[in-house]
């Protein structure tokens, strides 16, 4: 299972020889093994995959896909002000 | 949460779905390999604010439901002996084997432990030094570095009594078997996010070449899966078949070199059987010769096995994106999360499950129909209304 979820990194410590991060997400703190994202800082952000920090989350990249929104957006603007008829997005409950 | 709701917004996802209706001027089919990326898809419903141009099939991308069934029955097997304690991943222990689950094996005595990580495993094999202790190594790419992780780790603490059931498998592999068989209809492909976090996407770069097939490697939040869509019919509608890469904020195109190194340290390369797909060559991972001592299948002595599967389960066409899960006759009748007959029905990351969480079988149109119906008559497709039952 390929599930990973971000999370911020609150302190770091050694254990069995190996980096060892507390990460913070969203409010619930996790052991999590930081071996190879070993350069990581407090307050920056990792993706984590079953207790292993997989990569560290690029903020500057975080921010690409809004600049994408904001030029999409502004585009709309200078066309026609049709509506669209994409249906809402919508959150199922399982 | 911060890089998770973001990617969440409403208004931002009609802003890319309206832009991908722009772009489009003609059918297209786009699989996205990853099982989490299909129960994204599903639970948002991402398919249904598409352009009806756009076919969305689901890939083989989910661990769990191409483990295979001989891997399966030896994990029972092994799980069964009295002094084995046998960890797993939560999701493993219904997936049902040729007699029984892991589920049935606990319940029948077998000490069968849930575990978060393969950490953890270690942790237990060190508090139970007079037991075995094997961890249900089941995953692609992403779970390689923890589980090579846990062999470096169980060596450092000298431990004699912890054992990996390695069953990796690897995704290039699978992408190419799909893209080379005569029966593939897919066009496009959003490629796996956190796979590639771990291993870089220069591997990919020559499918696309060669297949001439875009492949964007797409993270797993709605507003990356309807950018990677976007990316995607931007390169269809103009003839390329390149890598892009949506997910820029977890992968790099090197992945990451420590984990690269270290699954290269431990695992070898080997031929692997995907359950409802067969043998694929050289797609998964076996522990290399150094460390046979916490390889389990050379620490235990499995009889012979004859796996069997169940007749009705298309999980096979599933994976492959030929079928829909509610194409199979028996999906929402005899087969469900509670009655599992195949592996994509019980991962929580398998498209039959994320069709029944989000309430595909209940799918009546208003000419009363249901899905099903409807899907037997492909003329039908167009005429898609959107869903009444929406909780």
């Amino acid at each position: 299972m390929c599930l990973a979820i971000p999370g911020k990194v609150v302190a770091t410590y050694r254990e069995h020889d190996m980096l060892m991060g507390k990460v913070d997400f969203g409010g619930v703190l996790r052991r999590v093994c930081l071996e190879h994202v070993s350069d990581v800082q407090p307050g920056q952000y990792v993706l984590v995959h079953v207790g292993f920090a997989l990569t560290r989350i690029d903020e500057e990249e975080a921010q690409r896909v809004f600049q994408l929104l904001d030029e999409l957006n502004q585009l709309d603007e200078l066309k026609s002000p049709a509506n669209t008829d994409a249906s809402p997005i919508t959150q199922q409950q399982p | 949460m911060k890089y998770l709701d973001e990617y969440r917004d409403r208004e931002a996802a009609r802003t890319l779905a309206s832009a991908i209706g722009q772009t489009v001027t003609r059918p297209w089919t786009i699989m996205e390999v990853c099982g989490g990326q299909t129960h994204t898809i599903v639970k948002y419903g991402i398919d249904e604010i598409l352009p009806p141009e756009i076919e969305l099939v689901h890939g083989p991308g989910c661990p769990v439901c191409v483990t295979s069934l001989e891997m399966l029955d030896r994990a029972h097997e092994i799980a069964s002996h009295s002094d084995v304690i046998f960890c797993s991943f939560g999701d493993m222990l219904r997936v049902p084997g040729s007699r029984r689950d892991l589920l049935e094996v606990k319940s029948h005595g077998g000490d069968v432990r849930i575990v978060y990580s393969p950490l953890d495993a270690v942790d237990i094999a060190a508090a139970n030094r007079d037991r075995r202790v094997v961890f249900f190594a089941v995953g692609f790419e992403t779970t390689a570095p923890p589980n090579a992780m846990a062999v470096h780790l169980a060596k450092r603490r000298k431990l004699t009594n912890f054992s990996l059931l390695v069953s990796h498998v690897l995704v290039p592999p699978v992408m190419r078997a799909l893209l080379a068989s005569p029966n593939n209809r897919v066009q496009g492909f959003l490629g796996p996010g956190h796979v590639c976090a771990v291993m870089g996407y220069a591997e990919y770069e020559s499918l696309a070449a060669q297949f001439h097939t875009p492949i964007v490697i797409t993270g797993f939040e709605p507003l990356d899966m309807l950018e990677g869509v976007l990316w995607t019919i931007r390169q269809l509608e103009s003839g390329r078949g390149e890598v892009e890469n949506q997910y820029a904020r977890a992968v790099r195109r090197e992945g990451n070199p420590n984990s690269k190194h270290l699954i290269e340290d431990v695992f070898e390369i080997c031929d692997r059987k995907w359950r409802g797909l067969g043998m694929i060559a050289q797609s998964g991972h076996r522990l290399r010769d150094e460390y046979r001592d916490y390889d389990a299948d050379r620490v235990f002595e499995t009889s012979h096995i004859e796996a069997q599967e169940p007749s009705i389960c298309i999980s096979g066409q599933v994976l492959q994106g030929l079928k829909k899960p509610h194409d199979c006759p028996a999906f929402g009748q005899q087969c469900t999360p509670q009655t599992p007959l195949g592996a994509t029905m019980v991962s929580s990351e398998g498209a039959c499950a994320a069709y029944f969480a989000y309430g595909r079988h209940l799918l009546t149109r208003r000419n009363g129909t249901t899905d099903a119906e409807q899907n037997a008559h492909p003329g039908n497709k167009r005429l898609m209304v959107p869903l009444d039952v929406r909780r």
